[in-house]
Order: structure tokens, then sequence, then C-alpha cells
């Protein structure tokens, strides 16, 4: 017990700070990938409702790839893609190779597979939207930006609150594939911390804690998120 | 994938004709998986080693700007083409397989492949002692392409692992009978708590064709300056004896060979 | 079906399609392939088995976790439902080291394990990669036949009970079928999501698919082929298993709702 303390103590020789380094970075490309997610759902979605036909089936090819695809394999190809034409760019303007942040590349190959889970999520919130709503607000001539910030989106939010709150747990759980492709997150830094000091079980099960206090932590804003963003609406259960 | 070759070649021929490719940060890519006593991070994060400090001894000979940089061993040689790193000093094996697509420094270490099991098992470093067993090797390195040679059919599996160091845990649980490894790695890890388990029963039979000839720093093609630079630190520290100093701090025995 | 392939936009469309695959078996290089093909048709084979072995599994103990958390007492309920958060709010790779390293790093502390006749095959992964794959489904779809259990209509458990039908009877006539058909819509995307998570146990040493891409990438250092190859096949996979549930919904009786 006293050894399994002093492993996860938070100055070296324990292991602890290194557990948090890694699950603040877990987080942080969390939050990146999930808020890039939302930028390409809320596109995405637009796109399939409003968008030419050719837009919706590039977005049904796009949404369809991305959810049948393994995320571990998409990872590899979105990083090898992400880096060759960041280098063939900069190349091409006559620079150096690019600096490649492995945070930012996390929240670039989650963020795409997160983009199409998202553009799911809002599409279908949006048709929940009541379309009195919208047809008021276009028969007060209100222009599409203005309806877009002040009518549709505020009313989607409550539809789309239980599919985003699942969203981002997967984009939490998620960044622990970054691990195998060799990103400083907190599973690679809780295998490495398990790997140098052999303690398998203290280690993983203490990520899993960590994991799990996220996961928990992030219901409770959820439900207040929704609960928040549901004022005003007549108190039935739905969504 | 050909259109990438040119424009690298291209961005490689203007940066020497500039001239200045030195003055930029070398970035050395080792492998995000520890593999004691050649690199592995301590609980701050840094990475130490002997491989690690041979690395820093040769940028500081050649007046080099380098950053150590962990890559995942799996994309180690993607992460070079894709210039994430400059130059791969991870324990990496010259093998004509490899040298089809990257070029490679001078070796700067060379040790035997050995057989590794646990104590008292009897089991002996060639077909005899091997058949029907079950061997680990790790993925991508000379040793996997090895026992594929020499061990497919007379050991009934070879399991192939990402790392060094996964074979090593399978080894101690017993869920492997034997590893083929460098023998200095080996050497570290039957001296470690856990490889008390653990014997090295001797070395396998030389195949150059295979084995290769000895570690050496993997960089682009055609980078040829980064290349000759990084050959004359390694011949100046061999040469002025902080080559050994640091071997002495991690190793008893020489591990250069010609 | 057919008929919307056939709309000018989308023939064209497929004709640019066409014509990237095309580029990309002539202008790519496919030189590894046939040294591969066996290797892979093994991968393919055991991604298929993982995937149909820890279904079955996972779905038989899902019933009763499901059970348990919908009707169950609560010292059943509690840790059903404990473990069905577990399973969900902790990344399955993390799960599956768990198991295969953790529990490997035990077994040398007890002899009698090395001795006993299970262990040989605790030595293999397979049983750590089917344990975890199993526990993870286990843990997802028993979340949704608690939702499942929880919706058959009373009113069908009275008339059963009225009938004077035993217990047992009652459960597998009316209350699980019922509860299956209404998961039934979601039991497919979780099939999917499964399909998508067998990748995971190769980095516990099974040869699986994509273990055999990631072998084809260490060998020949050819990094998009292999990849492409590989997306391309867990996509008509995917695509395979989206048909064959939609078969299953579109047979059997008709609800009214």
């Amino acid at each position: 017990m006293e050894q399994t303390l002093e492993l996860l103590s938070l100055s070296p020789p324990g292991w602890g700070a290194n557990l948090l380094r890694g699950l603040a970075a877990s987080i942080q490309i969390a939050l990146g990938a999930f808020g890039f997610g939302l930028i390409i759902g809320f596109f995405g979605a637009m796109g399939k409702l409003y968008g030419s036909p050719w837009v919706r089936d590039l977005l049904e090819v796009y949404t369809t790839v991305v959810r049948a695809v393994p995320e571990l394999v998409l990872i590899l190809i979105l990083y090898y893609v992400g880096t060759d034409i960041l280098n063939n760019i900069a190349g091409a303007m006559g620079r150096g190779p690019v600096e490649i942040n492995g945070i930012a590349a996390g929240i670039w190959v989650l963020g795409i597979v997160q983009g199409a889970y998202s553009t799911e999520i809002l599409r279908g919130a949006i048709r929940a939207i009541p379309p009195g709503q919208t047809e008021a607000a276009r028969a007060y001539g209100m222009p599409r930006a203005l309806m877009a910030r002040r009518v549709t989106i505020p009313a989607m939010t409550a539809f789309a609150i239980p599919g985003l709150a699942n969203l981002w747990l997967i984009a939490t759980k998620d960044t622990a594939l970054l691990a195998v492709v060799g990103f400083s997150e907190l599973t690679l830094e809780t295998r490495q911390a398990a790997q140098t000091t052999r303690a398998y079980f203290t280690f993983f099960l203490a990520a899993g804690f960590l994991y799990l206090m996220v996961t928990l932590f992030s219901g409770v804003i959820f439900a207040r998120i929704e609960k928040w963003a549901r004022r005003g609406q007549p108190s039935h259960r739905g969504g | 994938m050909k259109l990438k070759t040119t424009l690298t070649a291209g961005v490689a021929a203007l940066a020497l004709m500039t001239g200045a490719a030195m003055a930029e940060t070398v970035k050395v890519g080792i492998a995000a998986e520890p593999y004691p006593p050649f690199a592995a991070p301590d609980s701050a994060g840094n990475w130490t080693g002997w491989e690690v400090e041979i690395a820093n001894a040769i940028c500081e000979a050649e007046e080099l700007d380098c950053v150590i940089t962990p890559v995942g061993w799996d994309g180690i040689i993607p992460s070079l083409m894709g210039e994430q790193i400059d130059v791969i000093m991870a324990s990496m094996s010259i093998t004509e397989e490899r040298a089809k697509q990257i070029d490679f420094t001078d070796h700067y270490y060379k040790t035997p492949a050995v057989i590794v099991t646990a104590k008292g098992s009897g089991i002996t470093p060639d077909d005899a002692g091997l058949e029907g067993k079950i061997l680990g090797v790790q993925a991508s390195t000379t040793h996997q392409a090895y026992a594929q040679k020499h061990f497919e059919g007379v050991a009934s599996e070879i399991r192939i692992y990402q790392t060094q160091d996964e074979a090593n845990q399978d080894l101690y649980s017993g869920r492997i009978d034997a590893v083929q490894a460098d023998s200095i790695a080996m050497a570290d890890f039957v001296a470690s708590d856990i490889g008390d388990c653990c014997e090295i029963v001797g070395a396998v039979a030389d195949d150059v064709a295979v084995l290769g000839q000895g570690v050496g720093g993997g960089v682009r093609k055609g980078d040829d300056a980064l290349r000759e630079t990084l050959n004359k630190g390694i011949a100046k520290i061999l040469e002025d004896g902080t080559y050994d100093e640091i071997t002495k701090k991690y190793f008893s025995t020489t591990i250069y060979s010609k | 079906m057919m008929r919307a392939m056939l709309i000018p936009r989308r023939l064209i469309m497929l004709g640019l399609f066409a014509a990237f695959v095309v580029w990309c078996a002539v202008s790519m290089d496919w030189s590894w392939l046939p040294r591969y093909a066996p290797l892979a048709l093994d991968g393919l084979w055991v991604t298929i088995w993982l995937l149909v072995v820890t279904i079955v599994l996972g779905f038989m103990l899902a019933v009763p976790l499901g059970l348990a958390q919908a009707i169950g007492p609560w010292y059943l309920a509690v840790p059903a439902r404990v473990f069905c958060t577990v399973i969900r709010g902790t990344p399955l790779l993390l799960q599956i080291w768990l198991l295969y390293y953790g529990l490997g790093s035990l077994f040398p502390q007890f002899p009698w394990i090395r001795e006993s006749e299970l262990w040989p095959y605790l030595r293999q992964a397979w049983p750590y990669a089917v344990l975890s794959l199993t526990l993870s489904y286990a843990g997802y779809e028993g979340e949704v036949l608690r939702g499942a259990f929880a919706s058959v209509q009373k009113g069908q458990i009275e008339a059963a009970r009225a009938f004077g039908m035993p217990r047992h009877k009652i459960f597998f006539r009316i209350w699980l079928p019922q509860a299956i058909r209404s998961a039934l819509p979601t039991l497919g995307g979780e099939t999917i999501l499964q399909l998508k998570a067998t990748p995971l146990v190769a980095t516990i040493t099974i040869v699986e698919l994509y273990a055999v891409a990631g072998r084809v990438r260490q060998d020949t250092f050819i990094i998009y082929e292999p990849l492409l190859l590989l997306a391309a096949a867990y996509l008509v996979i995917a695509g395979i298993i989206t048909l064959g549930f939609r078969w299953i919904e579109g047979r059997g009786p008709r609800m009214s709702r």
C-alpha cells in the first residue's frame, strides 16, 4: 500500500505528476477535437439540410466513411495525410518542414472523426426545432446569419445536448487511441510509468479512475447545461 | 508518394544551396517506447540512456542544435520521411530492406543477437532448442526478420510485439518461452528485478544479410549534408574518448566493433 | 436503392470514384499484395471471429445486466449499474491493457496458475482479447437493454400473467423478444462500434486485419496503400452488417405503436 502511494506521489520518484500531465494533454486534445468537431458538425448539418444535392451527397460520404472505419485506422491515415499536406504546402512556399505539435495533430485527427458524429447530431437537433419558430423568424425578414444566431442555434441546443454529451465522452476516450501512434497523453504516460516500474495494475487502475472521474464530472456539467438550455421550454421530457 | 519524394529532394537541394541547413535545429527521433539502457524516460519526463547521451555527444561534437524527439517506433520511418524528425537514432540496425527507404550513417554500435529464456529452461539458441517453443520478437526489427527466416516452422509460433518491453513482460509472465533480441538490451533486462526470472542462453548464428551491419543513424535519402556531418561526429567521439566514457557509464564491455 | 444511384449527379460521382480506384490501382504500389494476401485473409477471419464471438457472449451478458438494472433488487441493480458505468467511462484500450498486462504481471506470483490445465490458454493472447471485447460490448449493450426492458408495456406482462403463464415463459416469450425488438435499431450501430473496436487488440499481439496492415507497413515502409485497403475492408464489412440488420428488422411482425 505504502509502495503504491509512493509510485503515485506527485513528485519524482512518484509518477503521479506524469499521469496528471497526461490527463491535462488528454483533456486539451478532447476539448479541441470536440470544438473542432462542433464547427465541422454545424456546417455539415447546414450542408446536409440546406445544401445543394452535391454538397449533401459528399457530406453523406464523409459521415458514412468516418462512422464505418475504425478510429485507429482513420487516425493513422489522417495523421500521415495531414503531415504530408502541410509539408507539401510548406515546401511549395519554399519553407522547411512544419513543426507539428502533438496536441494540434491530435485535435486535427480526432476533430475530423468527431465532426461526422456532430453533423448527424446537429442535423437531428435542427430538424427537431418546431418549424413555426424558424418560419416566424423568416416572416420577420430576419437575415440568415442572424436567424442562425438568434433562433436556430439557441433552439436546437436543447435537442442536441444529450447527443453531444455522449460525443464528448467519446472524445475523451478516443484520445487514448493516440497512445498507439505515440502521442503523449494519459494512456501513453500510464503505460510508460507501468512499464518502467512494472506496477501495471496500480497505474492502469489509477488511469481508469482518472478517466472515470472525467466522465462522471462531465455528466454533472452536461446535466446543468441541459437544464439551462431547456429553460423556458414547456417541461416535457424528450430530445 | 512520388510527388512527395521529388518535393522533399527539392527542398533538401534548396537548403543545401543556401547553406542554411546547419544553423537549424536537428530533430533526433528516438522511439517513444522505453528501451533501456539505450533510451528511457525518468519520472520527470526527461529521456536518458546510452543512446541519448551518444546522440547528444555527436551533436555537440559537430555543433548541431539537437532536440530529442520521441516518436512511436511503429511510425518512426514515416515520421522521418514526413520530416517530423531529421534523424533516427533508435537502435535501428542497418539492413538492406531499410536502406531502400532511408540512408544510414556509419554504425555507432554493433552487438550480437541473443536468445533469452526462463532460467533452467534448457533451450539452446538454435533450431533444436527452439523447436515447438513460442519465440517473441519486436516488430520491424532485424530480430523479427531473422526469426522469420530461420525459426519459422521450427518454433511453434513467432509472436511479434510492438516494443521490446512488451516481449520482456510476456517472457517474465511465461506467456512465451524465449525472446530474441539485442545482447546489450537483454543483459540489462536479466540484471533487472523482473529479469531475475530469465537468462541469456547464447547468441544466434550470425547472418549479416538480415542482422545487418550494426546500428546507425537513419536520415532521409539525399540528406547527405546531415549524414556526413553525423559521420564526422561519430568518428570524432570515437576518437577523443567521449564514446568510451559514455559507454563505461552504462556497460561493462565495449559495444563497438568495426 | 439502385434507382437512387442512377441520377446523373450520382453517376458522375460514381465515375469519379471509379477513376480514383483506377488511379489507386495503377499509380500506387501494390507489389506487396500477393505476398501478404494469405496473411490478410487470416487476419480478416480473426477479425470476423472476434466480432461474432464477442457480440454473442457480450449480448448474453448484457441481458442479465439490463434486466438487473431495469427490474432487479438493489443488490443486483447497483453492481450492474457500476459495471456499465465503469466500462462506458474508461477507454477500451486501457481495459485491454489492464487485463493483458495487469494479469500477466500477476501470474508469475502464483506458481499454481502455471501448473494448472488452463495455463496453455492463459498464455495465449486471444482469451484476453475476447474477455475485454465481451465485457465492453456487455457494458454498452446492457445500458441499451435496460431501457428496452423498461419500455416493454406493463399491460402485456399483466395479460400474460392473467393467462397463468409461468414466469420464465413470460420472460422468453414476451419480455425478451419485445426488448430485443425495441433494441434492434441500436444493435446494428453497436455491432459496427464493436467492429471498430477490434483493431485495438492488435496491441496485445493478436494478428487481425489491422495488425496485418501494420505489418505490411512495417516490413515494406509503404504507408498509404495498406491503410486505404484496410479502410475499404472495414467499409465493406460495416456495409454488410448494416444491410444484414436492415434485413432482420424488415422481417418479423410489424408492431403497431
